[in-house]
Order: structure tokens, then C-alpha cells, then sequence
């Protein structure tokens, strides 16, 4: 399919109605000239195979045209391209652009929606939203309050609206969603205020509730199978969650699902994580406390689950598990395997068997790792697929009221929800990660709803005895589990990344540069200083037979928050206090899209 | 802070602001008197103590601990602000105390900068005089960035409070 679709459209979405409006987003996921989905594709590959800008000429890139988003606030996400038509959001109060691209970006509608600011505080780290999707003709915007709205995508009016959530019990939103066949998929964030973490499906014309499945509480509510959900090949099993929580405390017990969500169409399954359970303070919920920090596969049409995997069980140190999981194609020992490789907060990447759900690599991602010596590989074991928990880092063993001193990674994680890609080309990762240590002092606290639930006092700082700087860029081989080059970074590097065909890795660093760097080394090859640091993701596009790279800038997000004044390390006494770079010594804030492309 | 003491604060906060806007940052740091452990300036404000080896008063190393719990994740490390909100070991030195307190009960709306109101939150507030003495401290650079390393041990009418408050 080359420009066709883009001429029928109108044609197409008509059909794509009667027919099957999966099939119409399929297609315009195929056509490597849009942008047509947050993660590339249902893969998550974040792969484009535009190859007009290359490893030889990205060195000549120069700035195309920009568009200044007028809010302040830090810019996660990415926009989309539909034919001629670009989608642009924006953080809180989550503006919804459609520029023509034909016509030099003009704003062909604007959407701003009415949300009450009070939603504003009860959004943990900054109102950021992570983007629109497109199928079926229309514009779906999670807003921070919950609201889930469809735009028709040529006028930007309402078609249905649906409220997923309570922001009054700190229920809020900053992800996109996944559309796919005829449903919406939704998750919900509030782990730091007690929420019990949820998925739902809306029906994509109606905007009426399918399904909803809980991270935690009893099977109906899970929406498992006792005898056919497996964890680790085996079956779960009657109360899972409740069993591994003590009395009610799940009901206030997080695993929220605000991360980034892959589907496999062959299989019918699509996949996410669930994040911490609440309070951080591990000593108020005793037990596993199931399903939090468990990757998903559950089935599209039913959100029944059909495999789930628990990579932290009893989290102690705040390592959500939502991070993206990436489907790809490989072969192992000349076996073709449909994988599934996650690079969790932990500082553990997994590489799995999407169709069964066999673990099959676990391994740190970053060295410096230092909270497990490593997950059990051995199917016979007791505590198989468990991670080894090493005393001094524990804070559970430390008990509450202890700091405990030197945990690596801190509770930002290895990597945090900016997504890695994958290049079928070189068959590597390109991860975006973040090199910070901290301490970590767990509490008791009580429960008001609506109200922070937290329980831990942490400080952060680089990772001691390494390059000085809090982040590195590394290219992951998933099949040996090894970092095949890693490029320090000053700050965490919290931008999206995006390889492509012409053997070219995008990303973006908080002190606001885009860069490029080479597919098989590493090699930096481009740079350029946008007007903020970079939170959001990188994408490609081609319009009018030129290919165009876009990012946005607009620094904030739990980075902004955390390193906006520096790092300063407790342990290393006050010689070192305001050692470390502050990030508001670099930029500032800003929403502004930039877009590349070569000189004509 | 005993729930007695939260409602007479809130009930004088509004009658006390001018009078108390007053004062100097002199006034408002300097050590008058101990209770208990708890430290007060002469006009009955809580401030901070740091003893000459660098101990800080419990209520400064509470402050510390409750600050990177409830308030940074909003308002960045050791009172220092961030992208999102801004730097409250200014505000601890710039606002009176009274309107400190007012704020954190009631919350606050500018535009699209939204301050929580924490007064029905007793992880915040059994602890806003710990929070604000330790940002006062942070303020004056009594106290640097980071974990206090050294602190006074608890009062036993401190721990008395808190567990009253806390339930």
C-alpha cells in the first residue's frame, strides 16, 4: 500500500466501519509514511522503514519547521501523522492540534477539553499525558481526569465520551491507549494513591464499557481463569491475589497500568505491566501482593488473562513493572520464537515466549544493578522466575524507620516508561535508561482517600564508582542478554527512541538535544539543541516524498521534578553537595514541537 | 501537633497573618525557647535548632523525612523545586507562618498550578511543623541538601502527639 489509502480515506473509513475498523488502523500502521500509532506498531518496535535520512547523510539534518504548543508543562508522548494530517497533544489541559500538512501546518481544529484543576495535584510527577491514538476515523484522547473522548478526525468534534475513572480517590490518566479491533484499551494511574489498578475495554463506536480487568483482588475482579490463567506454564489457581495480600489491604492496593500496551493479532492477546503496590512501605502489606509488578497477556475480545508472569513480587523499592513490553520475531538456537522483552524498572530485562508465557532470559541491563544477584532460572526450583533479594538493599529485612543506604537502580528505575525500540535489521535493543542509586527509608502511613499514600522518604543520586552522570543509552542483544554498547549520558535519558532502516538510532536528552547515533556502534552522528529538555518520544513521518523526524521538547515529568536542582549524594558529605549537574542549568520549560529533515 | 493545636493554629491563621507578616527573619529564626523538644521563637513560632557539631532537632529530621515522602514529588529534592512546583524552602522563609499552614490545609489554584489541600491527611499533617521547621532550616542553609546526619532523640511529648494524631 503506497499513497492509495491516503487518497481514499474518506472512502476507506466507510468501509473500515462496516467491515472491521481494526483493519483500516492496520493499514495505516503498514504505511511507513504515517505515524499512525504512540508505539510504531502493535509490536511496540518503534521501527520505521523510511530510509531517505541514512547513517551517511543524518549529519546534514537541519530544522524543517516548528510549532510551539503554548503549555508549560513536560511534553511526553509523540504526535501522529494520518495522511496529510498531523495530531499534536499536549500535558494538562490536554490540547488536541490537527495541523495540515499540506498547507503548512495550519491548525485545521483545535480541541481543549474542560477539566477541573483539581485533578492537577492528584497527578503524581507532573501532568503529563503520553498521547492520541487514531482508528476508525477518529482522535482518542485519554484525558488527565479519566475522560476518554473521540474526535472525529477531520473536525475534532465529540463522538462519544466515556469516564474511566474518579479523580476524587486519585484515580488519573497520563497514558495513551490501545486501540485495537473494534475496542478502546485503557489503564489508570494512581499507585501513590491507593488505587486498585485496572484495565478496561470501550467499545470503539459506542464508547460503552466491554470489560474491566483488576491487577489485584478476587478472579472475577482479575478476570482470571484458576485453571487456565498460567503463570510460568503452570495454572494459577483460585484466589492468587487474595492470598498473597493480608485482609483488605489490596483493595488500596495499586498495581496500575499506565505504561505503554502491545498486541499480537495472530494470538489475540495484547500485553502491559501493572505497577507498584501501595503504600512503599513494604511492611504494611505483607505477602506477594499479586498481581502488582506482573507482566499480562490477556485475550482482546474478553480481557480474560491467559499468562502472567510476577518479576518483583513484595516490592520494596518502588519498581513498577509497567514499562512497554516489545514483540518481535526471532530465532533461538534456529528455532523461530514469537518473544516478548520487557526492560523493567528493576534493572532486569526479560526476554519471554509471548505465546506461552516460558521465561526464557532475565538479565540486568545496567551493572550497577545491585538489589538481586539474579532471578532463578531453574524450572524445578521452589522459588523459580523469583529474583534473589540481597539483605542490604532490602527494606523490608532493614525493617521500617531504617534508610536504607546504596540501592541500585533508585525507584525511577534501570529505565522508566520512555520506550526502547528494536530494529529488525540488527536484531538490538535501543534502550533508554537511567544510571541513579538511592536510599530508601519506609514508614508507616495511613490511608485518606484522595490523599498521597506513600510511606518512604528516598534521596537519588548517580550511581556511585561510575562515568558521574545519571543515564545511559545502550544497545540490548535480548537473546544473550548483553549490553552491546552503552553511551553515558549527563542526565537520565527519559525520551522515546526510534531506529530505522536507513541504520539510525534517534533520541533525546533532557538537556534538550536531539541525537543520532549509529544503528551497529553507537556512534554519534547528529545533534541539535532543542528550546527544552526532552521527555517526549521520537517519530518519523514522510509527506510530499520527504522523510521528516519530529520530537517534542518540554522538560518535566518525574525527571523534571527529580533533577530539575541537581543530585546531591547524603553519603558523600557536604564537599560533594551540588557536585552533581543541575538540570536547570541547561533549559527550561517549553512545549515546542521540532521537526527534521535533510536540505532540499 | 495535637488535633487541639491544628484547630486553634487554623482558627487564629486568619486574624494573625498581618500582625505576623510583621516580622522580621530575624524573628521569625532565632531560638527563644525549648518545650519538650520542640524549638519556638519569641513569638511562639516553631523554628529550628542546629547545635554547633551540626545535630538538628527531632522535628527537623521528621520534617526531612516527611518532606521526600508527601512534598517532593512535586516540589523536587530537600525544599529545592523543580519543573512542576516551586522551591518551599523560599516559601517557608517568605510565608508567615500562619499562611504556610493555611496553605497546606486549604490548598492553593493558580491558573494551571494546583497545590493540594492536605488538611484531611495525617501523614501531612501530624507533621507540618516537622515539614516547616525543616524548611525553614533548608531556607537559611542552616541545614544543606541531604539527609541530617546527626539528630536530637524524640521527646516523649513529641511521640505522645504523633501517635494521638496519627490514630
Amino acid at each position: 500500500m503506497k499513497k492509495l489509502p491516503l487518497l481514499t480515506s474518506g472512502i476507506a473509513l466507510c468501509v473500515a466501519t462496516m467491515a472491521s475498523a481494526n483493519d483500516d488502523l492496520m493499514t495505516q500502521m503498514d504505511n511507513p509514511k504515517q505515524w499512525a500509532i504512540q508505539t510504531g506498531d502493535y509490536a511496540n518496535q518503534r521501527y520505521s522503514e523510511l530510509d531517505q535520512i541514512n547513517a551517511d547523510n543524518v549529519g546534514d539534518l537541519q530544522v524543517a519547521w516548528t510549532f510551539s504548543t503554548g503549555v508549560l508543562r513536560g511534553h511526553e508522548g509523540s504526535p501522529l501523522v494520518i495522511g496529510d494530517t498531523m495530531y499534536v497533544h499536549t500535558p494538562f489541559p490536554n490540547i488536541v492540534y490537527a495541523l495540515d500538512l499540506a498547507n503548512e501546518g495550519k491548525i485545521k481544529w483545535k480541541y481543549e477539553p474542560r477539566q477541573d484543576p483539581e485533578v492537577i495535584p492528584v497527578m503524581c510527577c507532573d501532568t503529563v499525558n503520553r498521547g492520541v491514538a487514531y482508528a476508525d476515523g477518529k482522535i482518542f484522547l485519554h484525558q488527565a481526569d479519566t475522560k476518554v473522548v473521540a474526535l472525529n478526525a477531520d473536525t475534532g468534534a465529540v463522538e462519544w465520551e466515556a469516564v474511566n475513572g474518579d479523580p476524587s480517590v486519585g484515580e488519573t490518566n497520563t497514558a495513551t491507549v490501545l486501540p485495537v479491533k473494534d475496542k478502546i484499551i485503557v489503564g489508570i494511574s494512581g499507585g501513590e494513591f491507593g488505587v486498585q489498578g485496572h484495565v478496561t475495554a470501550y467499545d470503539m463506536s459506542t464508547g460503552e464499557q466491554v470489560w474491566r480487568a483488576y491487577s489485584v483482588g478476587p478472579d472475577d475482579q482479575l478476570l482470571f481463569d484458576p485453571e487456565k490463567t498460567t503463570d510460568l506454564g503452570k495454572p494459577v489457581g483460585a484466589d492468587s491475589s487474595l492470598n498473597s495480600w493480608e485482609g483488605d489491604q489490596w483493595k488500596i492496593g495499586g498495581g496500575t497500568t499506565w505504561g505503554w500496551y502491545s498486541a499480537d493479532m495472530e494470538e489475540n492477546l495484547f500485553y502491559y505491566g501493572s505497577g507498584n503496590p501501595s503504600t512503599w512501605n513494604p511492611a504494611q502489606r505483607p505477602g506477594d501482593n499479586k498481581w502488582s509488578m506482573t507482566i499480562f497477556a490477556r485475550d482482546i475480545d474478553t480481557g480474560v488473562a491467559k499468562w502472567v508472569y510476577q518479576m518483583t513480587p513484595h516490592d520494596e523499592w518502588d519498581y513498577d513493572g509497567v514499562n512497554e513490553m516489545i514483540l518481535t520475531d526471532q530465532e533461538i538456537d534456529g528455532e523461530a520464537r514469537k518473544l516478548l522483552t520487557h526492560f523493567d524498572r528493576n534493572g532486569l530485562a526479560y526476554t519471554m515466549d509471548r505465546v506461552s508465557g516460558e521465561l526464557l532470559v532475565a538479565e540486568k541491563f545496567d551493572p550497577v544493578v545491585n538489589w538481586t544477584t539474579g532471578v532463578d532460572m531453574d524450572p524445578d526450583s521452589d522459588t523459580y522466575g523469583r529474583p534473589a533479594v540481597v539483605a542490604q538493599y532490602s527494606t523490608e529485612q532493614n525493617g521500617e524507620d531504617v534508610n536504607s543506604t546504596g540501592i541500585c537502580p533508585a525507584a525511577l528505575g534501570t529505565k522508566d516508561q520512555q520506550p526502547a525500540s528494536y530494529s529488525p535489521k540488527t536484531e538490538m535493543f535501543y534502550v533508554p535508561t537511567n544510571h541513579v542509586c538511592m536510599d530508601y527509608e519506609p514508614f508507616r502511613v495511613s490511608y485518606t482517600a484522595g490523599q498521597p499514600y506513600v510511606g518512604a522518604t528516598l534521596a537519588m543520586y548517580p550511581a556511585p564508582d561510575s562515568h558521574g552522570g545519571m543515564g545511559n543509552f545502550i544497545a540490548w542483544d535480548n537473546i544473550n542478554g548483553e549490553i552491546k554498547w552503552s553511551i553515558p549520558e549527563k542526565f537520565s535519558v527519559w525520551s522515546g527512541a526510534l531506529a530505522t532502516a536507513g541504520d539510525v538510532v534517534f533520541y533525546g536528552t533532557l538537556e534538550g538535544h536531539l541525537k543520532a547515533v549509529h544503528a551497529e556502534t553507537g556512534e554519534e552522528l547528529y545533534r541539535f539543541k532543542t528550546p527544552s529538555g526532552i521527555i517526549g518520544n521520537v517519530m518519523t513521518y514522510e509527506s510530499d516524498g520527504k522523510q521528516y523526524v519530529g520530537i517534542l521538547s518540554g522538560v518535566g515529568g518525574w525527571a523534571g521534578i527529580g533533577l530539575a536542582a541537581g543530585l546531591t549524594n547524603p553519603n558523600d558529605g557536604l564537599g560533594a553537595v551540588g557536585g552533581y549537574a543541575a538540570l536547570s542549568d541547561y533549559t527550561a520549560l517549553g512545549g515546542q514541537l521540532t521537526v527534521f529533515a535533510l536540505p532540499n | 501537633m495535637t488535633p487541639l493545636r491544628s484547630l486553634i493554629a487554623t482558627a487564629l491563621a486568619a486574624g494573625l497573618a498581618s500582625a505576623a507578616a510583621a516580622q522580621d527573619a530575624g524573628d521569625n529564626i532565632a531560638v527563644a525557647y525549648e518545650e519538650d523538644g520542640r524549638y519556638f521563637t519569641a513569638d511562639d513560632i516553631p523554628t529550628y535548632n542546629v547545635a554547633e557539631d551540626g545535630t538538628v532537632d527531632w522535628l527537623t529530621f521528621s520534617g526531612f523525612r516527611r518532606y521526600h515522602s508527601e512534598c517532593h514529588v512535586c516540589h523536587g529534592p530537600d525544599g529545592e523545586g523543580s519543573t512542576y512546583a516551586p522551591a518551599l524552602k523560599k516559601s517557608a522563609l517568605n510565608m508567615d507562618y500562619y499562611d504556610f499552614y493555611s496553605v497546606v490545609v486549604n490548598g492553593r489554584e493558580n491558573g494551571n498550578s494546583v497545590m493540594p489541600h492536605f488538611g484531611d491527611n495525617r501523614n501531612v499533617m501530624c507533621y507540618l511543623e516537622d515539614i516547616y521547621v525543616y524548611l525553614k532550616a533548608r531556607g537559611t542553609d542552616a541545614v544543606p541538601r541531604g539527609r541530617p546526619a546527626k539528630k536530637e532523640a524524640k521527646s516523649e511529648a513529641i511521640q505522645e502527639d504523633e501517635n494521638d494524631c496519627m490514630g
